[in-house]
């Protein structure tokens, strides 16, 4: 228990916790507007096409995470404007923006000299070196996201479920779709110190496909993925710690372990639902 | 009569495809009118139109909103059920809800007027027992009603149904003819339908569109009409529609 508590002592652990906890946050509500909306595979494409910049940051000596963000949030861009006013189809716009991020940054990392100790960090996460900037940027996201949420809460709902009917009744659909895929850009970017490139995806769909065990309410929604990934990435964080693991492997191999728990506790309700109808008296 | 809406010489379609070629139409303020037309014949097209969804390529469209009564929306619009994503995590008291959003309203001011409105529309549709349900707990015939809520809660001048009954059980078909004859008294509507041989029974006029559009000012078609209007479409006859016709593309 001495130990534990120690491990609060120490800032970069103080540090980690707290990435782990906004991260919860911007993922909890972005990633529930992106499995509503069936995005999961555009913020893949959004997730690796940001490698890019992280290739060229490296290059020139500037912070790979900036690059990403600029990456990111280009090729957010890019997909719902080509999706939407090109003849091309959606995905494979994805597809090949997807790529060409990876590309470009393989390229200029292969290109930086001597070897690269961190990039193994962006590709699989690592929240204990988040730094003091990731922190600040991640605390600011969360603000943002939260205050748009806020604001405009039932015009997002409504344009998401409905976009049709939306532009039939005039609300500023083009406005919502790119203001939030830039979100959706900027909460994968900041995330991928978490949890890495490769599993940054997560984050922002198991919390939301458990929540959506118990609730088909958006703003429900919200929240109990906020919940579950506050739970899994703080449960993962220190057990990354105590077995000297990967965070964002650790973060996510808990973050399904609940949902199978989770599983498991409703199928258990439903069985007994059924039986009492079959047996009204199967309680005495 | 009181115009809505006047179509004039308008020629619309999606990048570089010609849907529709010079249509005229004019929609006045007590019209109940069916939209018939095969499949790929542009009446999505024609309603996207008027919805201002997609601009015209040429040609003019003109609207005669009433100033008398600001608080009721131009234009309602049900679209193809078939379009919406039933596992989205929505309520149907918030879908019909959406009907009162406006480009000027898009913060999140919805008063508690705005709530009472929801439950009266949900009351008139019979399904204020739903208003906590969640969309995809609907069967196809709840569901376009929860649609048909939201699209008549602004009170609408015009209302625009695209394929309403479709998916749908024939008992809600049956009340929905009947819902829209009462709501006609309120406002014009256009419905888009591929069932022909039902909506001629309730419509006042119908406007047959086939790349270009021809206007019928009743509700009767003969085959002979049919024929001359160029326009291939099923009659299933409930009997009292003059013929049966099937008719292939002729262009």
């Amino acid at each position: 228990m001495e130990t534990f508590l120690e491990l609060f002592d120490l800032l970069f652990f103080r540090n980690a916790v707290l990435a782990a906890l906004l991260a919860s946050v911007s993922c909890g509500i972005i990633g529930t507007y992106i499995v509503s909306r069936r995005m999961v595979f555009i913020s893949g494409g959004i997730t690796h096409a940001s490698f890019g910049g992280i290739g060229i940051g490296y290059f020139f000596g500037f912070s790979p995470i900036v690059g990403a963000l600029f990456f990111g949030v280009l090729s957010a861009l890019g997909i719902e404007y080509m999706s939407k006013k090109t003849e091309v189809r959606e995905d494979s716009v994805i597809a090949i923006l997807w790529s060409l991020g990876m590309a470009t940054g393989i390229i200029f990392v292969f290109l930086t000299p001597g070897y690269s100790a961190n990039l193994m960090s962006y590709l699989f996460g690592n929240i204990l070196t988040v730094s003091q900037l990731n922190l600040r940027l991640l605390l600011v996201l969360s603000l943002l996201v939260i205050v748009v949420f806020l604001l405009f809460f039932k015009t997002i709902l409504f344009v998401a479920f409905d976009e049709n009917f939306a532009r039939a009744i005039r609300l500023p659909v083009d406005a919502v779709n790119y203001l939030l895929i830039t979100l959706v850009a900027l909460t994968i970017v900041l995330n991928i110190r978490v949890a890495g490139i490769i599993l940054v995806l997560s984050l922002l769909t198991i919390p939301q496909t458990i929540a959506n065990l118990f609730t088909h309410n958006f703003k429900t929604m919200i929240f109990l993925s906020i919940l579950t990934g506050m739970i899994g990435s703080f449960a993962g964080l220190l057990l990354s710690w105590f077995l000297d693991i990967p965070s964002g492997a650790a973060i996510i191999f808990f973050l399904v372990l609940i949902y199978l728990l989770a599983r498991v506790v409703l199928q258990i309700r439903i069985s007994l639902k059924i039986k009492r109808q079959i047996n009204p008296h199967y309680e005495k | 009569m009181e115009k809505l809406v006047e179509l004039q010489q308008v020629t619309a379609g999606y990048a570089d495809e010609v849907v529709l070629r010079n249509i005229n139409l004019t929609v006045h303020a007590q019209d109940f009118i069916g939209v018939i037309g095969p499949n790929g014949g542009g009446k999505t097209t024609l309603v996207n139109v008027i919805l201002g969804i997609i601009k015209p390529m040429s040609g003019n469209i003109i609207f005669h909103p009433d100033s008398s009564d600001r608080r009721r929306r131009f234009i309602g619009y049900l679209p193809q059920v078939s379009h919406t994503d039933k596992k989205f995590p929505i309520s149907v008291r918030d879908v019909a809800l959406s009907g009162l959003a406006t480009s000027q309203r898009f913060m999140n001011h919805y008063s508690a007027g705005d709530n009472e409105r929801v439950q009266q529309v949900l009351a008139q549709m019979g399904i204020e027992q739903l208003a906590g349900k969640n969309v995809g707990e609907l069967s196809g015939g709840q569901l376009q009603r929860v649609f048909l809520c939201r699209a008549i809660i602004a009170q609408p001048r015009l209302l625009i149904l695209d394929e309403p009954n479709t998916f749908v059980d024939n008992k809600f078909e049956n009340d929905l003819y009947l819902i829209l004859r009462e709501l006609n008294k309120e406002m014009a509507i256009l419905m888009v339908s591929h069932d022909v041989g039902t909506i001629t029974y309730y419509v006042k006029s119908i406007a047959c569109v086939n790349k270009t559009l021809h206007y019928h000012d009743s509700n009767i078609i003969s085959q002979e009409q049919l024929a001359s209007y160029n326009c291939p479409i099923q009659i299933i006859t409930h009997g009292d529609v003059p013929h049966t016709v099937l008719r292939t593309h002729q262009q």
